[in-house]
């Protein structure tokens, strides 16, 4: 019997688009459109069982081996730096980590500068590769709050259209990332369980390619 | 003595057999100090698996670290124009850190180098020797190989400079090719030169089958001297009947400052990171001013309990249940029977049981009576 491959797939609109990628190359697994409360869901037929996680903890089951490949935002990579493959850009959820301020902001290079992020990693590096001073401010969710009340000077956050920036008299700055969905592999599973991987990966990027 | 996973952790089990498997092939033991002085790893920080160090002070007022690495112990010692060639092995509690541990560990890591004028077939032994630790573990092992060399050839052919080279290792250590095609695209690369380091990015085959695949990517001299190494050590390892299980794997990648020829990693089935990691490491040599060269390995034995992890464990085979009532000499001739064949006995008075157990028995009329059975 073939071996199953563990898909860890983002919970949300992502996800549920990045499952629709599977199932056009051929990686179908019906009992997933079931309105229940399992978590895992198996096509043994395909050798396929998905289950759906946190977005930001795709990258720790598939680091971690618990599950063979995931789908992961190129943000959540960048600011988790974990040990994996990276196979294959789906092209799908596009937008851009970018410096976000006030639109009046000017900025001092005199003074530190006051970053709030939910990704630290990300902007400690983008500042450190530019050479600049900051301090960190680590935030769980409304970011765009923290400029309007003087928490921070700038913001490091994902942008997608922007509306809530200009709605809020904030401004997108510099490109710090350009991110999508990313089909990823745990190394030992790239391996072990190589054919099916690589022919999963391979029908993926023959079907995007297409597209 | 028992020799088994009943009496032995796994990790227990592996030293003992990679002890006398080094031992076997002429390798000796080198043992350490539990200490060295910090000022050993602060100048090469970048070559140990964490940068984290325990230190404490010496009476002296020297800063003095728990080793947190066997290597550099061993290659301090060695003379700085001693070409003679060394073959050890070591055995060794080590103290790192690691991502997501709370502070520090103690670890018993095994490994070996070998040290002085190496030579294809030195390399060889030593690419066989983490083969053979790895079946040892595991059957469902793999060795995956990769040469600094090829790489750094193929990438310097390319025209890359060492900024660029940094960051496509980068992407060929994350099988990445997208973004390669990104860079090849930005920084004008040929796309006969794009496709070859996609090529060898994508690739994961067994070493003779992927050696016919890139022999038509190889030129220059470096790729060339790299390429005739890794088909001498594959007409070694053929002779040594440890071919299976060995791949040709460029996302290997160790830093390039201590690592030259050979690296490789070794992996199981079931253990979610690689277990055995070593290469040729001239640099780290030269670096501390000696004139040999080397090649050594380490296991990282702290990930060998991950595997079964599901496994049922007894502690004990079987329990022996007494009350006020039962004939205790009887119940101990009992006990030593069982012992005789093998069994682990615990005798215990009736009540609670805090270890796990494969039966549990009483005396009876007749003999022993089973009174619980788990296997």
């Amino acid at each position: 019997m073939k071996p199953m491959i563990n898909i860890a797939l983002p919970k949300g609109r992502l996800g549920e688009k990045a499952y629709r990628i599977f199932e056009q190359a051929g990686y179908e697994c019906p009992s997933i459109h079931e309105e229940n409360r399992k978590l895992i869901f198996e096509n043994p037929e395909k050798g396929v069982r998905y289950f759906w996680v946190k977005p930001s903890d795709v990258v720790i089951y598939v680091e971690r081996g618990a599950a063979d490949i995931g789908i992961a935002g190129r943000d959540i990579i960048a600011e988790y730096e974990p040990s994996i493959y990276e196979l294959a850009d789906l092209g799908i959820g596009k937008c851009r980590m970018a410096v976000a301020c006030k639109k009046d902001f000017c900025d001092n290079r005199d003074r530190t500068l006051r970053v709030a992020t939910k990704f630290p990693h990300i902007a400690r590096s983008y500042y450190n590769s530019i050479s600049r001073e900051i301090d960190i401010i680590k935030l769980n969710g409304s970011i765009e709050l923290a400029p309007i009340l003087g928490l921070s000077d700038v913001i490091v956050d994902i942008v997608e259209t922007g509306k809530t920036l200009y709605e809020n008299d904030l401004e997108p700055r510099e490109t710090v990332l350009d991110i999508s969905a990313r089909l990823v592999a745990n190394k030992v599973s790239y391996k072990f369980k190589n054919q099916q991987i690589r022919k999963m990966s391979e029908d993926i990027a023959v079907l995007i390619a297409n597209s | 003595m028992k020799m088994d996973k009943e009496v032995f952790k796994q990790d227990e089990l592996a030293v003992y057999a990679m002890r006398d498997l080094y031992q076997r092939y002429g390798y000796t033991q080198y043992r350490v100090s539990k200490f060295e002085e910090y000022d050993l790893y602060a100048k090469n920080k970048s070559f140990l698996v964490s940068e984290n160090i325990l230190t404490f002070t010496d009476t002296n007022g020297k800063l003095m670290a728990l080793k947190p690495d066997v290597t550099l112990s061993i290659i301090k010692n060695i003379g700085k124009e001693d070409k003679t060639l060394h073959k050890y092995f070591y055995d060794e509690t080590v103290y790192r850190t690691g991502a997501g541990w709370n502070g520090f560990r103690e670890i018993m890591q095994t490994g070996l180098e070998c040290i002085g004028d190496i030579d294809l077939y030195a390399v060889a032994e030593v690419v066989m020797l983490a083969k053979k630790s790895l079946s040892l573990i595991s059957n469902d092992c793999v060795l995956a190989l990769s040469h600094m060399g090829l790489v750094t050839g193929l990438l310097e052919n390319a025209g890359i400079d060492p900024d660029g080279t940094a960051e496509l290792l980068n992407y060929i250590e994350t099988k990445n090719t997208h973004a390669i095609r990104k860079y090849a695209e930005q920084h004008a690369i040929s796309s006969n030169d794009t496709e070859a380091i996609c090529r060898i990015t994508e690739l994961y085959e067994p070493l003779d089958v992927a050696l016919e695949a890139i022999a038509p990517m190889v030129r220059g001299q470096k790729m060339e001297d790299a390429y005739r190494e890794l088909r001498g050590v594959s007409d070694l390892m053929q002779a040594y009947g440890s071919h299976d299980g060995l791949y040709l794997d460029f996302s290997v990648v160790n830093d390039m400052s201590y690592y030259n020829g050979i690296i490789f990693r070794g992996f199981i089935n079931g253990i979610p990171d690689g277990v055995l990691s070593g290469g040729r490491y001239d640099r780290l040599l030269s670096k501390m001013g000696k004139a040999a060269g080397a090649i050594g390995f380490a296991v990282y034995l702290d990930l060998l309990e991950q595997l079964n992890r599901d496994a049922v464990v007894y502690d004990v085979d079987v329990v022996l249940s007494y009350d006020v009532s039962t004939d205790i000499a009887a119940l101990i001739r009992a006990a030593e029977e069982l012992r005789k064949a093998g069994k682990r006995v615990l005798i215990q008075r009736n009540g609670a049981i805090s270890v796990r157990f494969r039966q549990r028995m009483q005396i009876g009329k007749g003999g022993l009576e089973v009174l619980e059975a788990y296997d």
